[in-house]
């Protein structure tokens, strides 16, 4: 069957034989975006965060299906190099990653926590930043995400004034 | 002094193209004339590991591009420790090239470039430390003859600068001396730059791979593709022990998606289309274990206790004690896995007699020899590419399921990937065996320790490592990985022991991030913690009042009092928060930790961790720093919450959640790291301060509550 959705800006539509394949695969092996990972396929870890229609989804447990006209952003549609999101440019900012793998979920996450609370304390982090990371970079990441909401709050200061 | 002449093959000159580069330099030179023996000797002496990979004849290590770039082939992986960043600092200090234009890669097998035994073992850094910079200055000095050639004047009048000769008003640029040049005069090696001359090393230098990693680049094993290519996948038995004896494959191999089933001796594997119509036949084959097992965790706890199997005395200084007055106390340590979040997983392509693997692997040269052996190939025609690693943590010590993968590829002529899925993950770990500890001790009448011994039991690490040359285990007799940190390291003691006691798990153990380190640190500085408070003195002064006057000694103190006044150190109860100290030394780093911690209902709350670390020079301070912040959240996450179970022959939790972790909420809001340097040279960082916490946790509860816990994870009730 044909599904139809916009992934990071663009339509695009993929032909898939089970439409209860999980979203994580076809992101990652039909349209080659390989930015969101696999971790456990049973969205217990959190290395497959994406956002659909702007909230954090773990995509192993998503079908397909359910993605049909939808809005999908995956890592490589947060920022570019050239025009960093908050969350990617904080996250430089306080050299987060270490291995890395889970990291692209983690600033999925945290980029739809940021949405939805601009400036979240760190008991709000604590209740919805619930991924797991092996490396333990807990401690740089929670500093980047307070630093992602200042750059947010500055960026927009900027756009009003300007 | 002659110039040793080596005229480098126009073989070796040609591995690479395509890049835009103009040749390809190998550069060799003479530092390490036995590396076995060396690396052995230091490992039994000092458990620290020498680089093993050749560095005495030419291979690739790297190229220099059209535009004046140096491509760095590594023979170890990044798997988060930093040291990709530490290399590229120690290459662009010695070459004279802007750090921006290192470009640092995963050497290929094909390039030759391979460390012969692993990553691992926090030895990246400390062990490339010589041989890289003399590798580079031995480049730039080779690039310097070459320039004076071209500019015709004396190699001695030229000054280097940004990857650029200068003489009088000329200028030559590296890339440019290169240019043409197909035979090169490798010269001496020469003198190394003063430390405080270097630019980068010693420098906070932001990570060379952070843009990869924050813009999700395709960069890990899990990510690698190739045309053609189909999905692998292999069954695996859910019991302990159970051997593979035959499959029914009747109605996996009609399902759809289905390439071809492949049934061998030793394993049923299927190739399919896709991941799923892979993972759906899977489910259909019908396998035949033997030798199931019906063990609970209470069979693994009852053999995994001091007493039962092989001893072996590892320390031993002074008498034997009366019992009369000896203080005697317990501890353990649970079934540990990895739980690394990028699954263990390869792609395989295998054409007539060659075969390219790429892997996360923390074994490229093991891994190669496994699949040659496997397939009947020659070493040279198995190409491994690492990639980077979703996590190591010592897990991809053992990477056999590439030979899996070379075995279906070959059978299907196609490409083949496998990975592992989350459940196999867990129940098939290489885990961080369970531990026992007897603590024995006793104090004179001054309240200082007259007697201390550590007692204590595991199961392999480093034996039946495929790393672990067999002939070790028999030469310094006990396995070379449990053993670490379960030295005394209080050597004014007048008399004290370590004892070994080596048992047979029916399940695979291995390399666990910093191995012994953490359970041997909870066991001896918990117990130490007991005796200072039976002395009435201050833990820290305890500690400090039974350390030597060496140079161990005296890293040692200068870590503890750094940690101590850092934190502010006290026995007091504070606002319901409390303070734990303790400290280890590992492989010749010592690091002392204070754990701040709270009870919140039944829960342990740790709000700040002041870590004092001595591991020589810190090329990468930052990166050092997150080695630290990282060994203490996933050493609290071992110490607090993690455990295995065995029930009914079967190893569990197979999934995050029920294996409990430390997540966001349980890491401290505070990590106050100082860092000193005792030594001339970088050490070892990625372990050592995986040590302390377990026992700084405990002791810090112990204020609170008056309950040592004495089993990992720790737990109030």
């Amino acid at each position: 069957m044909k599904i139809s959705f916009f992934i990071n800006g663009t339509s695009q539509s993929v032909e898939i034989a089970d439409e209860n394949t999980p979203l994580l695969w076809v992101v990652r092996d039909i349209l080659d975006l390989k930015g969101t990972k696999f971790g456990c396929g049973k969205a217990a870890c959190g290395a497959c965060t994406i956002q659909v229609d702007g909230a954090a989804v773990r995509s192993c447990s998503y079908a397909v299906k359910f993605a049909e006209g939808k809005r999908i952003t995956t890592i490589e549609g947060l920022g570019t190099k050239d025009n960093p999101h908050p969350v990617q440019q904080a996250w430089i900012e306080e050299i987060v990653p270490q291995c890395g793998y889970c990291q692209p979920g983690f600033m999925m996450a945290t980029a739809a926590l940021l949405e939805q609370n601009p400036k979240p304390t760190d008991e709000d982090i604590d209740k919805d930043i619930i991924n797991v990371c092996r490396c333990g970079t807990y401690y740089r990441m929670r500093k980047a995400i307070h630093r992602a909401a200042e750059i947010t709050q500055t960026n927009l200061n900027t756009e009003e004034n300007g | 002094m002659a110039k040793e002449k080596k005229k480098v093959s126009r073989r070796k000159f040609l591995v690479r193209g395509g890049l835009g580069t103009v040749g390809v330099l190998a550069v060799g030179s003479y530092i390490f004339r036995n590396p076995i023996r060396r690396s052995l000797l230091a490992m039994a002496n000092t458990l620290d590991v020498a680089y093993m990979g050749d560095t005495s004849h030419p291979m690739l290590w790297f190229e220099l591009t059209k535009d004046n770039r140096i491509i760095l082939h590594s023979p170890k992986v990044e798997m988060g420790q930093g040291s990709f960043t530490s290399m590229a600092q120690m290459a662009a200090d010695e070459l004279e090239i802007a750090i921006n234009k290192i470009e640092v890669v995963h050497a290929a097998t094909a390039t030759g470039n391979i460390d012969g035994m692993s990553t691992g073992g926090s030895t990246s850094v400390s062990g490339l430390w010589q041989p890289l910079r003399e590798i580079a200055a031995t480049f730039r000095e080779m690039l310097k003859n070459e320039a004076a050639n071209k500019m015709g004047v004396e190699a001695s009048t030229l000054t280097v600068k940004h990857g650029t000769f200068t003489a009088n008003s000329k200028q030559l640029t590296f890339a440019e001396v290169a240019e043409g040049v197909t035979e090169w005069e490798i010269p001496d090696t020469p003198i190394l730059k003063d430390i405080k001359d270097y630019k980068y090393i010693g420098k906070p230098i932001p990570r060379v791979d952070l843009n990869a990693k924050v813009y999700g680049e395709p960069i890990f094993g899990m990510d690698a593709t190739m045309p053609n290519m189909l999905f692998g996948t292999v069954v695996r038995p859910t019991k302990i022990g159970a051997k593979f004896i035959s499959a029914d494959v009747s109605k996996a191999e009609t399902m759809p998606g289905v390439v071809k089933v492949i049934q061998e001796d030793d394993f049923v594997g299927v190739v399919a289309h896709s991941l799923i119509e892979a993972e759906n036949a899977k489910k259909a084959i019908v396998v035949t274990w033997d030798s199931l097992t019906n063990l609970q965790t209470e069979d693994i706890t009852s053999v995994m206790t001091v007493g039962n199997g092989k001893s072996t005395i590892i320390q031993k200084e002074g008498d034997e004690v009366d019992e009369d007055g000896l203080v005697s106390m317990e501890f353990r340590s649970p079934i540990g896995a990895h739980a690394q979040i990028e699954p263990n997983g390869v792609l395989a392509s295998v054409e007539g007699t060659t075969a390219t693997i790429i892997i996360s692997t923390q074994v490229i040269g093991i891994t190669r020899r496994e699949v040659a052996d496997r397939l009947g190939l020659e070493e040279e025609d198995v190409n491994v590419i690492p990639t980077y690693l979703g996590g190591g943590f010592g897990r991809r010590l053992h990477t056999p399921h590439a030979v899996q993968a070379a075995v279906m590829s070959k059978a299907v002529g196609k490409p083949v990937k496998y990975f592992f899925s989350r459940k196999e993950e867990f129940q098939h770990d290489m885990f961080r065996p369970p531990t026992h500890h007897v603590m024995k001790g006793k104090l004179n009448a001054n309240g200082l320790l007259e007697h201390l011994e550590h007692h204590f039991v595991s199961g392999d690490v480093g034996n039946n490592s495929a790393m672990i040359p067999s002939m070790l285990p028999t030469i310094i007799g006990a396995d070379v990985g449990a053993i670490r940190g379960g030295f005394i390291q209080y050597g004014k003691i007048p008399n004290y022991r370590s004892v070994y006691w080596h048992v047979d798990l029916p399940f695979a153990t291995s390399w666990w991030r910093s191995l012994g380190l953490l359970a041997n640190t909870f066991a001896i500085e918990s117990f130490m913690d007991e005796m200072a408070l039976r002395a009435q003195k201050n833990p820290v002064e305890f500690r400090l009042a039974h350390i030597q006057d060496d140079e161990a000694g005296t890293r040692l103190r200068q870590v503890i009092r750094a940690a101590a006044d850092k934190a502010g150190y006290t026995d007091e109860v504070i606002n319901g928060r409390a303070m734990g100290f303790a400290a280890s030394t590992d492989a010749n780093t010592p690091c002392a930790q204070v754990a701040e911690v709270s009870i919140e209902g039944n829960e342990i709350r740790v709000h700040k961790v002041t870590l004092a670390m001595d591991p020589g020079i810190s090329v990468n301070p930052d990166q050092v720093k997150a080695q630290c912040e990282g060994c203490v959240i996933m050493g609290m996450s071992a110490a607090m919450f993690e455990q295995m179970h065995v029930s009914d022959g079967e190893l569990s939790p197979t999934i995050y959640g029920p294996y409990n972790m430390a997540l966001m909420k349980h890491a401290p809001k505070e990590i106050d790291v100082v860092l000193l340097q005792g030594t001339d040279k970088p050490g070892a960082v990625g372990e050592p301060p995986l040590g302390p916490i377990g026992a700084a946790v405990a002791n810090a509860v112990f204020r609170l509550t008056g309950k040592r816990l004495q089993n990992m994870p720790l737990q109030l009730s």
